[in-house]
């Protein structure tokens, strides 16, 4: 559960409150305030701490946007507990707000009763013209409903920082580590991760790394000081219950990259991963380019087509291909997937969806390619599809989409989206030894019965061989145009055409045997009202389906991975509730699909604002769908 | 492959023939680019096992499935792509790139360029009828201006682009052109080979349909001689002859430092200041792209060759380095950087 105290005082409470259970916090400044540093780096404390945590970090679309603006404001927002977290939180308990327009920005969404942490020392008329405050809002009273420490954090860092010679303004930028500190005081965290990270950050500049070892410090020493009756107090949040074994924070662009790496190595491939940049997507390139020992060679194309026929090219000769863009560069993709379907090579296709159509929202997430996914393509152009629900799921569901791909010689798009790609949360270091490996066999021989090469000859899964060029005496040609059954030359006759559509729709479907049941991930397998979602909404559904339960609701959640063929036994499983509803950050793709396959009344829950849903959200439709 | 374990294969013609029925329009100069090509093959102890033929869309692009070996024909203009990733998968591969006017210079212009710059191992030919084939007829971005066409009905107006000077400004290092019924396109296609990194030879293309005989006005028998300026490393610039009008020769212009062209006398080139021909000369090599057919013979044979270190050398020899020393442990990978561990419910930093 997001923050189990949901009354308005889990934190300002008198000095008796109880600890809660869990805490929301928001980190809030200007682009250039290093705020996604801070949460990183308050996440990773948290997690040393032993908390469960989840996180979102929601940034602009610019790099560094003019300083003070309402747009160019960056926050961080981080849930952790002593309890399951698997939402970074509807509302935030404690605002840190750096200046007037990360206030203005975010205050909307504090909690009432909740805790504001604003620096005095940006509160000036500029920056309070920028962020289009009349008057300050720190001393008109119109933050009464919140609870105020204000005071000037510039200031203190400057003071902090003296000894150290720093000019005024890189003085100043050690203000995310004043501020970190008395977040750490706060939370009773352990500073010495973070001093070690920072001396080793600025190793070749030592004196940098002291002077934000000492604002780290002064904030952390100014909580202990300061320590008023009013609402600055320390916190122990205790550590969460969860399985013994060695755990570290990974975000959803690490694990997709991890997983990609390990899948390859249990097809006993080398990778080729051709890629482009694109927002969100580029942070898997970068981690792929930094693991060349793996079998990894990274490729970055001149464009998204020269990315993806990259990988193609290097599949055709024998490696992994692996391409990976987000929902313009998936729709400049399209055509060469459409030669991978024709030509029945393996090929994973990783879509991090974000806010569109067209540029759309570069940096915020949704979930509107899942059409794109499943039927984007020219001609009859059938492709597995199958989706991440959290950042450590994406290691999984890498690996499955290399199985998939190289088992069937068929590109897979593996869909993750904005918020999974750069969200946090702790993660149970699998052991690479408990994945069964699915080794691949190229072929050597001509295959023949007649001793002919058959290279488009089908095995009991319906796919073909993969064969090496280079490999002695096996030269044939493919390509994009239709092609015999089993020579695979050219042949565009009326009965060719149709056996390689129906023998393209048949294997892509097969791949339904080879992939688990669909469970049910929370509840009863049948009953009043089943929630299904797919990809990064299973937070928010998971925890909105609990708190409907607990109130005596008959409601449950199927939380599908498989989105293209789906599991053989979900339509019979969605026939067992009274009512389908599902929840989408897209105007309702998902269940249009679950309407058209299994003819079943799903009905839509939809939300394209580039932020998740939050679990409140989902608790009122799961109430009005039973009341 | 590298040049200690090459081993040379003896293949004759017939071995580089498939057994498909070729489907170009009977006296295309696609016919005699593909008998050149697999005449070439032969001589060169190219082994079919080892060979790629990669193809974008277009009538030149169905060129790999009349070659016995192994053969890509993918989407329209991105064939360079799809040979980098071939090539950077496995660079002991010997791969082709057959394009056109269209596919490469059109719809697939932004990936020449880039395999060029780039330097992948691979001999690129593009074939150039200046005229849209397989769609049937409209022009091309190496039409000449005024070329009727469907879609240019008034006759097309935009400039035709020059496929060497597109190809010399995006850093190939090897460049060459030559035509589809020549007696010297396998001596060019054997010094592309030759070369190691991208290979751009230019191949003028009798579109015999849609654009016929358009390259006589220095294909021709008659003109031929008097028109085609063949280039070789190490000999002076000369066309012409005295039966066809006096012998003639390239010389630079010192006061315009343009090229023009001078006649010989009683073949004292020399005295006449004829260039001669250096492969290497990157500076003569763009004025030699650029020389207008017409006051100036074409340009063909070896125009430039001087050889870089290829992109797959220099990309996986990184990568090899890169390696070097390093575990490749996955169990360890999963686990680096800031890890605790969990023993009941208390956490413990590792």
């Amino acid at each position: 559960m997001a923050t189990l105290v949901d009354g308005p005082d889990a934190l300002t409470g008198g000095k008796d409150t109880p600890a809660p259970e869990a805490v929301v916090v928001r980190f809030a400044g200007d682009s250039g305030d290093g705020m996604q540093l801070t949460g990183g780096q308050f996440t990773l404390s948290t997690a040393l701490a032993g908390n469960d945590l989840a996180t979102f970090p929601d940034f602009p679309a610019e790099i560094r946007a003019p300083q003070g603006t309402l747009f160019g404001v960056s926050a961080f927002q981080i849930n952790f507990g002593s309890t399951e977290i698997d939402t970074a939180g509807d509302q935030p308990d404690v605002l840190v707000a750096m200046n007037p327009a990360a206030l203005k920005t975010n205050v909307g969404a504090l909690k009432a009763g909740g805790l504001i942490i604003a620096d005095t020392g940006e509160f000036n008329k500029r920056n309070l013209e920028k962020a289009k405050y009349e008057v300050n809002p720190l001393e008109d009273g119109s933050l009464e409903k919140w609870q105020l420490l204000a005071f000037d954090i510039s200031a203190l860092t400057l003071e902090a920082v003296k000894p150290f010679g720093l000019g005024n303004k890189e003085a100043l930028r050690c203000k995310n580590m004043w501020t970190l500190g008395l977040a750490l005081w706060m939370f009773d965290r352990d500073r010495q991760p973070l001093v070690d990270w920072l001396n080793a950050k600025f190793a070749k500049n030592p004196v940098l790394a002291e002077a934000n070892i000492a604002a780290l410090n002064a904030g952390h020493a100014y909580g202990e000081t300061a320590e008023l009756s009013g609402p600055l107090k320390q916190y122990h949040i205790a550590p969460v219950e969860s399985e013994p074994g060695l755990y570290r924070t990974v975000t959803g662009a690490e694990a997709i990259s991890l997983g990609l790496v390990a899948g390859a190595q249990l097809a006993d491939l080398h990778m080729f991963f051709g890629g482009y940049p694109i927002t969100p997507a580029s942070a898997i390139l970068h981690n792929l380019a930094r693991l060349k020992e793996y079998g990894v060679t990274t490729f970055q194309a001149e464009d998204e087509i020269a990315a993806i026929a990259s990988a193609i090219g290097a599949s055709y000769a024998g490696q992994l291909g692996v391409t990976s863009s987000s929902g313009p560069g998936i729709a400049l993709k399209g055509e060469a997937m459409g030669l991978a379907i024709m030509t029945e090579l393996p090929l994973v296709i990783v879509n991090s969806q974000r806010g569109g159509p067209s540029t759309g929202l570069p940096t915020k997430t949704e979930q509107s390619d899942l059409y794109q996914a499943v039927y984007g393509r020219n001609g009859d152009a059938p492709m597995p599809v199958i989706a991440a629900r959290s950042a450590s799921d994406c290691f999984e569901v890498a690996i499955e989409a290399c199985r998939i791909a190289v088992e069937y010689m068929t590109p897979v798009m593996l869909l993750t989206d904005g918020y999974i790609a750069n969200a946090a949360e702790p993660w149970k270091v699998p052991d690479p030894e408990s994945f069964k490996p699915f080794p691949v066999t190229f072929l050597e021989a001509k295959n023949g019965p007649n001793g002919e090469l058959l290279p488009f000859a089908r095995d009991e899964k319906g796919a073909r061989p993969w064969i090496k060029p280079g490999t002695p005496g096996l030269m044939h040609r493919i390509g994009g145009i239709e092609k015999n059954p089993g020579t695979g030359n050219i042949d565009y006759s009326p009965a060719s055409h149709q056996i390689m559509t129906d023998a393209r729709k048949a294997k892509v479907e097969g791949v339904a045997n080879s992939i688990p049941l669909q469970e049910v991930n929370h509840g009863e397998t049948s009953g009043k009202l089943v929630v299904v979602g797919w990809g990064s909404t299973y937070g928010p559904i998971y925890q909105a389906v609990r708190r409907a339960r607990r109130k005596g609701l008959d409601v449950s959640h199927v939380h599908v991975r498989h989105i293209w063929p789906m599991p053989s036994n979900l339509g019979d499983l969605l026939r067992g509730y009274d009512k389908v509803l599902v929840p989408e950050m897209n105007t309702g793709q998902f269940k249009t699909v679950l309407r058209d396959q299994f003819l079943i009344d799903a009905q839509p829950l939809n939300k394209t604002s580039g932020q998740p849903f939050t679990i409140a959200e989902i608790e009122a439709a799961i109430e009005a769908a039973l009341a | 492959m590298n040049e200690m374990t090459k081993i040379a294969v003896q293949t004759t013609l017939k071995d580089w023939e498939t057994d498909q029925e070729v489907r170009w329009c009977p006296g295309c100069g696609d016919y005699a680019i593909l008998k050149a090509v697999q005449r070439t093959l032969p001589e060169i102890g190219a082994d079919p096992s080892n060979t790629v033929f990669v193809s974008g869309i277009g009538c030149s692009s169905r060129f790999p499935y009349y070659v016995e070996s192994y053969g890509f024909h993918t989407i329209h203009g991105r064939a360079p792509a799809f040979a980098t990733g071939i090539k950077l998968a496995n660079p002991d591969l010997d791969v082709w790139l057959v394009t056109g006017d269209g596919d490469g210079m059109s719809i697939g212009g932004n990936h020449t360029m880039h395999i060029l710059r780039r330097n992948v191992n691979v001999q690129i030919l593009l074939f150039n009828n200046e005229i849209y084939g397989l769609t049937k007829g409209q022009f091309s971005p190496t039409s000449r201006e005024g070329t009727n066409s469907p879609t240019s009905p008034l006759g097309s107006v935009d400039r035709p682009a020059l496929p060497c000077a597109f190809a010399l400004g995006s850093g190939a290092r090897f460049i060459a052109r030559a035509y589809d019924v020549s007696k010297n396109l396998p001596g060019v296609l054997k010094a592309a080979h030759a070369h190691k990194g991208a290979a751009f030879v230019e191949i003028f293309q009798n579109c015999i349909v849609y654009n016929k005989d358009r390259f006589d006005d220095f294909v021709a028998k008659g003109v031929a001689d008097q028109n085609q300026l063949w280039l070789t490393d190490g000999e002076p610039m000369l066309f012409g002859s005295e039966k066809s009008g006096g012998v003639k020769g390239i010389a630079l212009d010192m006061e315009t430092l343009t090229l023009k062209v001078v006649d010989v006398v009683d073949g004292d080139w020399q005295a006449a200041g004829v260039i001669v021909h250096n492969v290497k000369n990157r500076a003569l090599a763009h004025m030699l792209v650029e020389m207008p057919f017409g006051p100036f013979p074409m340009a063909l044979g070896v125009i430039y060759d001087d050889a870089r270190p290829s992109y797959e050398e220099v990309l996986l020899g990184q990568d090899e380095q890169a390696r070097k020393g390093k575990d490749a442990n996955l169990a360890k990978l999963l686990g680096k950087g800031q890890t605790w561990t969990v023993s009941g419910t208390a956490a413990d930093p590792v």
